[in-house]
């Protein structure tokens, strides 16, 4: 037997609670990042883009990374793909607007990088901007950790 | 019930039952949103459980293992699951056998006692209402499980028909076993122990099988019942280290292992036994990775795979149907399954393999040609084949094992397969 659950949608909402607290998720210093768990570098007018160590924590391994075509527009605060782990789905917001310019293609292959190198070979894709002023829409590394420490405890 | 187990919180009685003169208590609590625990709840917590919502209770999703971890580690060394939040209960009487073969599928007359099956209770349309195990202690006294979800539809379901089958002079009572708890124990090899005689049949590394022996003789020694005579759907009523439990040879991951049913102030006791006795080979296992096991084993989740308007027929489960059954009928929508029994089914359910993202509850499946021919009930990623499965429902004449089908997946089409079921073989402990 099993039970009445949509395991897709509630899990993955679920999933994200943490009942118990890691001493803390690594955050680095020189990134933005976003409330949705995105993370962003910046080098002139190009911005690499990733999920974070704590959105990978909660996610679980993940087993499929869907990407977006080179070329595709992409618009801060929404989807450009999604990540998929064992038993959840979570979309990928963009932090900035702009233009895809390159993909990651080795997570097609190699989803779990995404897991184990999150700010390094995991990164997701790489947008020319086209208004580097929404990057003050976004936290710096010390309001980031503020602001999952205060998401975690609201469980 | 210990204190320190429970933590405080509101108690709220009801009457479930007519037929159950004594008020059950049920403790609820104003954290969680009023989500119930297990006894073993605080166990889970220690042990670095993500607690979730599920069925109006608060159960562990996953350990500190990952749901991908616990899920290989039930097939290479075993499992332990709280199944607590499901119901158990018993049915009793002279008339219990005749009274459950009104509102469930199973031939349950034909049980030998001590043996048990998986059935399906049916609407006055033929669907389901739930899928359950159902075993024959003796003529007379029917245990069954049934899922936590559709607890009080269930419970709902059995009252109102025995009221009106007591009223006929109907001789049956029931009992609901809120008192005790649920574990279910999977363990791998576990049937390779019985036939270790035979040296061909001996697979498993020597430690592991010194682990696996180990274990079984831990379960023997607390029972000094001959498991090794207990096959899959067997079921026993015996003392575990001086404690009286209902031990019922099932699961629902496709492996081998028991139910097993204790008193709840014992619970927490026996779980650590296992754990213990098993040098750290047998996990703590949360409901996420028991969900990939059975999705891995093709096993229907009701909610998902199984619902009010879907027949078993049209769910793959005629094999559950006793073969007197099909002649005779006697259970709820008897006739509009036997019609779908003669005529065929219009939808079936499938398995499928799919590339691309992993398939979810209610992906549209189309042919080849882009029409709509079904959706997905269950999917995901297959921890074991390292690749996406999934079950769902398409149209009859499509069903075929190697159909080729598209999977649409947030407006993508992805390539797709129908195949047979289990998606990983099932290990069930069965006479050879």
């Amino acid at each position: 037997m099993a039970c009445r659950q949509l395991w897709a949608s509630r899990a993955a909402s679920y999933l994200r609670i943490s009942v118990f607290h890691r001493s803390f998720s690594n955050v680095l210093n020189d990134l933005k990042y976003a409330d949705s768990h995105e993370w962003v570098k910046v080098d002139g007018n190009s911005a690499t883009v990733g999920i974070t160590d704590h959105a990978q924590d909660h996610l679980g391994e993940v087993v499929y990374v869907e990407l977006p075509e080179v070329g595709a527009t992409v618009t801060q605060g929404e989807g450009f793909g999604a990540a998929e782990s064992v038993k959840a789905t979570s979309d990928i917001n963009s932090p900035v607007s702009g233009k895809v310019v390159e993909v990651n293609e080795k997570l097609t292959s190699s989803p779990a990088l995404v897991n184990t190198s999150p700010y390094k070979d995991g990164w997701i894709i790489k947008v020319e901007m086209s208004d580097s002023g929404e990057l003050n829409n976004l936290m710096d590394s010390e309001k980031y950790s503020k602001f999952c420490e205060e998401e975690d405890s609201n469980h | 019930m210990r204190g320190g187990l429970w933590q405080l919180g509101q108690s709220i009685t009801r009457r479930l039952a007519q037929g159950d003169k004594k008020a059950v208590a049920r403790r609820y609590f104003a954290s969680d949103a009023e989500l119930k625990k297990t006894v073993v709840y605080d166990f889970h917590v220690a042990n670095g459980g993500k607690m979730v919502p599920f069925a109006g209770w608060s159960m562990p999703i996953q350990y500190k293992d990952s749901i991908m971890d616990s899920t290989l580690n039930c097939r290479e060394n075993g499992s332990l699951f709280d199944v607590s939040h499901m119901c158990g209960l018993s049915l009793k009487g002279k008339d219990s056998v005749p009274f459950l073969e009104k509102l469930v599928i199973a031939d349950v007359a034909g049980l030998a006692p001590g043996t048990g099956s998986l059935t399906v209770f049916t609407n006055e349309k033929g669907g389901a209402i739930d899928d359950s195990v159902i075993t024959k202690v003796k003529d007379d006294h029917i245990y069954l499980v049934v899922n936590a979800g559709c607890r009080d539809k269930d419970l709902a379901h059995i009252e109102e028909h025995m009221k009106a089958f007591k009223a006929k002079g109907g001789d049956v009572s029931w009992h609901i076993h809120d008192e005790r708890s649920l574990l279910a124990l999977q363990i791998f090899g576990c049937c390779v122990i019985a036939h270790s005689f035979a040296p061909t049949s001996c697979y498993l590394f020597s430690h592991d099988l010194v682990m696996v022996l180990l274990l079984l003789r831990f379960l023997q020694h607390l029972t000094k019942a001959d498991l090794s005579k207990m096959y899959f759907g067997g079921f026993q009523v015996l003392d575990i280290n001086g404690v009286q439990c209902f031990l019922t040879r099932t699961g629902y991951t496709g492996e081998d292992g028991f139910e097993i049913s204790i008193p709840s102030e014992s619970a927490v006791d026996l779980a650590k036994a296992i754990l213990e006795k098993s040098e750290g080979k047998i996990r703590l296992t949360g409901l996420g990775a028991r969900d990939s096991l059975r999705l891995e084993a093709g096993l229907c989740l009701y909610g998902n795979d199984l619902e009010q308007h879907i027949t078993p027929i049209e769910a793959g489960l005629t094999w559950a149907i006793g073969k007197r059954r099909r002649a005779e009928g006697g259970f709820l929508g008897a006739d509009v399954i036997l019609k779908q029994l003669e005529e065929g089914p219009k939808i079936r359910r499938v398995g499928f393999f799919s590339s691309g993202p992993p398939p979810r509850s209610h992906s549209e499946i189309q042919d080849e040609g882009g029409n709509n021919i079904g959706e997905v009930t269950s999917g995901g990623f297959s921890p074991c084949l390292k690749k996406n499965i999934a079950i769902g429902y398409v149209k009859s004449g499509l069903h075929k094992a190697g159909t080729k089908v598209k999977i649409i997946i947030r407006g993508k089409s992805n390539e797709g397969v129908v195949t047979k079921m289990p998606f990983v073989p099932t290990k069930y402990y069965k006479p050879s």
